[in-house]
């Protein structure tokens, strides 16, 4: 296995979020004419809905981190894909400030020998949150770099002592029609369900994500904890989690309910097996002007390939 | 007879509608011809703003595909309209409108070849023949080709009437595999490709439904 020698310093101490956050007036300052001081006028009443995250800290590093360049704060809280909130990417951002995150609760029940239900409190303290610099391949061939801040899902799951016979892991998600205007059409089957096989779920890689840039995560992110899995298409990274079972039979997840011939139960980032409408061959970093090639298993093989031995990777896509 | 029957106003209601004077009509048309250009000033001012978001390639692609599909739909309106409300003279507006919708389209297929896949020819073909929103939208781009081409009062004259109205009867077919590519493309959502295929069809609708009419006042004339 090949681990990359982590940066010293993690990437929230480089640049104060507040400096960051201007550096878009500093250049507007510089002189882009009349026009434009107006439009950025019209984008920091936008901006002002969106609170300033509290710092969680301290974080230990990770040897699973990229060190590859990071997306913007701006490009990974403005750009997301969280139906809930509408299926524009820019929706999220304008509408889950009105999403409640605390108090929040999350039941882990099923084929287990102790369910429980956590506070969002109690997750964070499970264990030294951790700061995941991944890579985040959506399905639809666009992709970012992104410093998560979490716990292995692994050490949230031992809690409740799963039994032998559970085979599977069952995320549900929150569906609350009176904050969430997407969930009051039925674009998708609420609520989001998403799942995973149990050594895909005890992977190390997997992470319940619950900060961002050294910050509490952003609701439009899936605040207040969601599931990452880099080495899938984002779309199984489930947000907002309030419910994990454990199961004996294969979850249905929403997206393979809505059309199991575009996305399968398993989901692999893989650029020799093609969206049946779209080619998965390479995507767009965001940020970057030319695509580059997308890597099998988004670039973590060395890592999960073997989960995956001697299974047809066309028929399980 | 029918031939000249059918290029009058047919029913006498419309006959006296409303018809601008050249000078109206002059400011009229710069002013249609002006806010045909305003989505293209928007995304170049956007884009020289950087306030097209975080994948402004995308961005770019969406917004000329929408106007492509937008102005079609307003070509495609233009002779239900008349016919409802006798506005003749809306005719006239339609080539500037009919080019817009070509000039956005063009705009479309030149991002897709030069932003998405920069001149990548093997991809490009690849992904024509492979992907069946892609092969249809470049066959909706391929069939405006000649209506763009024969759009000039010489073309017209070259090719008769008759010849070039039967060749634009194509902006039919181009406005279905319109909105087909748009329908075929998106993941889930597909509220607005809806809402593009009603207005199509409602427009098909009129046409249809005036097409009888004249058919049964012609019909009682000629009784």
């Amino acid at each position: 296995m090949l681990i990359k020698r982590p940066a010293d310093i993690v990437p929230s101490d480089i640049t104060p979020r507040a400096l960051f956050d201007t550096r878009r007036d500093f250049i507007r300052a510089a002189g882009l004419g009349a026009g434009a001081a107006l439009l950025g006028g019209l984008q920091g009443i936008a901006g002002a809905q969106g609170k300033r995250g509290e710092k969680l800290g301290p974080l230990a590093k990770s040897p699973f981190s990229t060190d590859e360049k990071l997306n913007d704060y701006e490009d990974i809280t403005r750009y997301c894909n969280f139906y809930e909130f509408g299926t524009d990417k820019g929706d999220p951002s304008k509408n889950a400030h009105r999403m409640s995150t605390r108090p929040w609760t999350v039941s882990i029940e099923g084929l287990v020998q102790k369910p429980r239900t956590l506070g969002i409190e109690e997750v964070l303290t499970l264990a030294p949150l951790e700061e995941r610099i991944y890579r985040l391949r959506c399905v639809e061939a666009w992709s970012m770099v992104v410093p998560w801040v979490g716990v292995p899902l692994s050490v949230l799951l031992r809690q409740v002592e799963p039994l032998g016979s559970a085979k599977y892991v069952e995320f549900t998600t929150l569906a609350d029609p009176k904050t969430m205007p997407g969930v009051r059409s039925a674009v998708l089957e609420w609520p989001y369900v998403e799942g995973l096989r149990l050594d895909e779920a005890m992977h190390p890689l997997t992470i319940m994500a619950v900060g961002l840039y050294g910050e509490v995560l952003p609701n439009q992110n899936g605040a207040p904890m969601r599931l990452i899995v880099p080495w899938k298409y984002g779309f199984k990274s489930a947000k907002s989690i309030v419910k994990i079972r454990f199961t004996n039979k294969e979850p249905l997840s929403a997206w393979s309910r809505a059309a199991g011939r575009e996305y399968g139960f398993y989901s692999n980032v893989n650029p020799d097996v093609d969206h049946p409408r779209w080619s998965q061959g390479r995507e767009r970093r965001i940020g970057e002007f030319s695509k580059r090639k997308t890597l099998m298993f988004n670039g973590y093989g060395d890592q999960v390939a073997s989960l995956y031995t001697g299974m047809d990777l066309r028929k399980y896509y | 007879m029918q031939a000249r029957a059918s290029t009058a106003a047919p029913l006498g209601r419309n006959a006296r509608a409303w018809t601008p004077g050249p000078t109206v009509f002059r400011w009229l048309w710069r002013t249609v011809w002006l806010a045909c250009l305003v989505p293209l000033i928007w995304l170049a001012f956007g884009a020289y703003a950087d306030r097209l978001g975080a994948n402004p390639i995308e961005y770019i692609t969406r917004a000329t595909g929408d106007w492509t599909l937008r102005l079609l739909l307003v070509t495609l309106a233009v002779t239900p309209l008349r016919q409802i409300t006798g506005w003749h003279w809306l005719v006239r507006l339609r080539r500037m409108l009919g080019l817009y919708a070509f000039f956005y389209a063009s705009l479309h297929l030149l991002t897709y070849l030069w932003l998405d896949q920069f001149f990548d020819i093997g991809g490009i073909v690849k992904d024509i023949i492979k992907r069946p929103f892609i092969t249809i939208g470049f066959g909706a781009f391929l069939l405006l080709l000649p209506l763009a081409v024969t759009s000039t009062n010489g073309m017209v004259r070259r090719l008769g009437g008759r010849a070039w109205q039967r060749l634009h009867k194509l902006v039919y077919v181009v406005g279905i595999l319109g909105v087909a590519h748009y329908w075929w493309l998106v993941k889930k959502d597909l509220t607005e490709p809806i809402l593009y295929a009603c207005i199509l069809a409602t427009l098909f609708a009129v046409r249809l439904w005036h097409a009888r009419r004249l058919r049964a006042h012609l019909a009682a004339q000629t009784t």
